[in-house]
């Protein structure tokens, strides 16, 4: 896609890209994923202990714990992030910090706390979901996808 | 005057009389703090939004850069200025405390040279007395104008640039001691299909680098003529890229006279990756820092030239490439 897009550019844009790239600080790929693997373990491995906790302390189940368990993470990520820490957190973590139900939580309380000047209707309650708007929409759309496979096979194919 | 193609000269030496800059928190910890004349230890200014602690920040340098002139703000003429927020309200609301003519601008980050420029040209033709031209930045809300809400956790690339929170004010006119504008060059709208908005260095380089090629064309000059040339905001990599581009375009360059203000206002070791940016961050270490040292002695010519990236976040979403633009202005100074 990119690729096709710079062929239609000039001469010039084309070896300006050239120049431009070598010039360019890369990402370190490498040490982020190294370190996206160990601050998302840290967090995962934080879930899993909460869950435990809900477990032998509280009266649930395997099956039952996965809720409080989420409600949680979110409830401390959204902490972190009022206190202006999560940021910071994900800058060293990436995808570490990104990919779990905290960054979900941090998405849509940071936009919250953005637009707290533009008041509670307008600003808070039209704005909370900016990021995270999209999570919802194509995580329900695809969970229905795979819904509508499923139950396709089996009424069908008889598994 | 015009010479070359876009280069005014300026005859009757347009002077900048006083100067005043404001900082944030982030701006007193970094390298330069000592050369600002008011620093805020909050970001919200004691404001309730940061919109609102932007326009104190030039209302601020307003007031200063008055005070220090001895210039009471009946005899200010025009104001001249801009920032980043849509529409530049913080800009317009200061001109509203103030009261007087208002021009406003908008160049992104080359706003501030763009309203010397103008400024200076009006001044020189006898447009005004005494004006006030001056550009600011305030990290959070152009943040949220631009990119993600302060408080998300994306990580940000290398090649991705810290907003200064500042605003840096001059005052000119036609009479007086101090620094004087001697010639302006007025950059073009150069976009070399660069569409990544976390590397505004590399979209921006070739603007600065047309720029000043241009006024060293149309003055018939060269890099020697100056004692620094010093780049708004294009931090480590656009900085690298223009340096490159002068060696390709067989510009002689000096490597250590061509400064970047992006990379002179943080310490290192503060988070900015690839340096500072802003409307606010050219302002403020031309007025402040530079003109300082001028006053000092160090300097006796020096090249401004800001750079802005003429984007917003639409044409981004849109797909569309950065267009980038340059204005370079040229200060003396004979102690």
């Amino acid at each position: 896609m990119a690729n096709e897009k710079r062929k239609n550019q000039t001469k010039v844009m084309q070896d300006y890209y050239q120049l431009e790239k070598k010039n360019e600080t890369k990402p370190p790929v490498i040490k982020n994923c190294v370190k996206a693997f160990i601050v998302g373990g840290i967090i995962c491995s934080i879930g899993q202990a909460i869950q435990w906790i809900y477990i032998y302390f509280f009266n649930f189940t395997e099956q039952t714990a996965g809720n409080p368990t989420v409600a949680t993470m979110i409830f401390l990520s959204m902490l972190l992030t009022g206190f202006g820490v999560y940021d910071r957190i994900a800058q060293f973590g990436g995808a570490g910090s990104a990919v779990p139900v905290t960054g979900f939580g941090n998405a849509v309380i940071s936009a919250a706390i953005e637009h707290r000047t533009e008041g509670f209707v307008l600003g808070v309650g039209g704005n909370m979901f900016k990021l995270a708007g999209s999570v919802i929409l194509f995580g329900t759309f695809s969970a229905f996808v795979v819904a509508l496979i499923r139950t396709i096979l089996v009424k069908w194919g008889g598994f | 005057m015009l010479k070359g193609h876009r280069t005014w000269v300026f005859a009757n030496r347009p002077v900048i009389i006083s100067t005043a800059t404001v900082g944030g928190p982030f701006e007193a910890n970094g390298r330069l703090s000592e050369d600002f004349d008011l620093l805020h230890e909050d970001l919200w200014l004691g404001e309730d939004s940061y919109e609102k602690a932007h326009k104190v920040l030039l209302e601020e340098a307003f007031f200063k850069a008055m005070e220090k002139a001895n210039i009471e703000k009946e005899m200010v003429d025009f104001i001249i200025c801009g920032d980043l927020v849509n529409q530049i309200t913080p800009s317009s609301f200061a001109a509203r405390t103030l009261g007087n003519p208002f021009l406003g601008i908008f160049g992104a980050c080359s706003t501030s040279m763009e309203g010397l420029a103008l400024s200076a040209f009006i001044i020189n033709y006898g447009g005004a007395k005494f004006l006030l031209t001056g550009a600011s930045s305030h990290n959070a809300a152009i943040e949220k104008q631009f990119r993600y809400p302060t408080e998300y956790g994306g990580q940000k690339p290398p090649t991705a640039q810290w907003t200064v929170t500042g605003a840096g004010v001059a005052l000119l006119s036609n009479e007086g001691k101090g620094p004087y504008v001697t010639s302006a060059t007025i950059g073009r709208v150069v976009d070399l299909g660069m569409s990544d908005p976390f590397n505004m260095g590399g979209a921006m380089a070739p603007a600065a680098v047309d720029t000043i090629e241009a006024h060293f064309r149309d003055l018939n000059i060269d890099s020697s003529y100056y004692d620094l040339i010093v780049t708004g905001d294009l931090g480590k990599i656009g900085r690298k890229i223009a340096l490159d581009l002068f060696a390709k375009n067989g510009t002689g360059m000096d490597e250590s006279k061509f400064q970047d203000c992006g990379l002179m206002i943080y310490r290192e070791g503060q988070p900015v990756l690839s340096g500072a940016s802003g409307a606010g961050c050219s302002a403020v270490v031309v007025y402040g820092h530079l003109l300082n040292r001028m006053k000092k002695g160090e300097f006796r010519r020096i090249l401004a030239v800001a750079t802005g990236a003429l984007l917003s976040p639409l044409s981004y979403q849109q797909k569309e490439t950065i267009p980038c633009i340059a204005h370079a202005v040229s200060i003396e100074f004979r102690g």
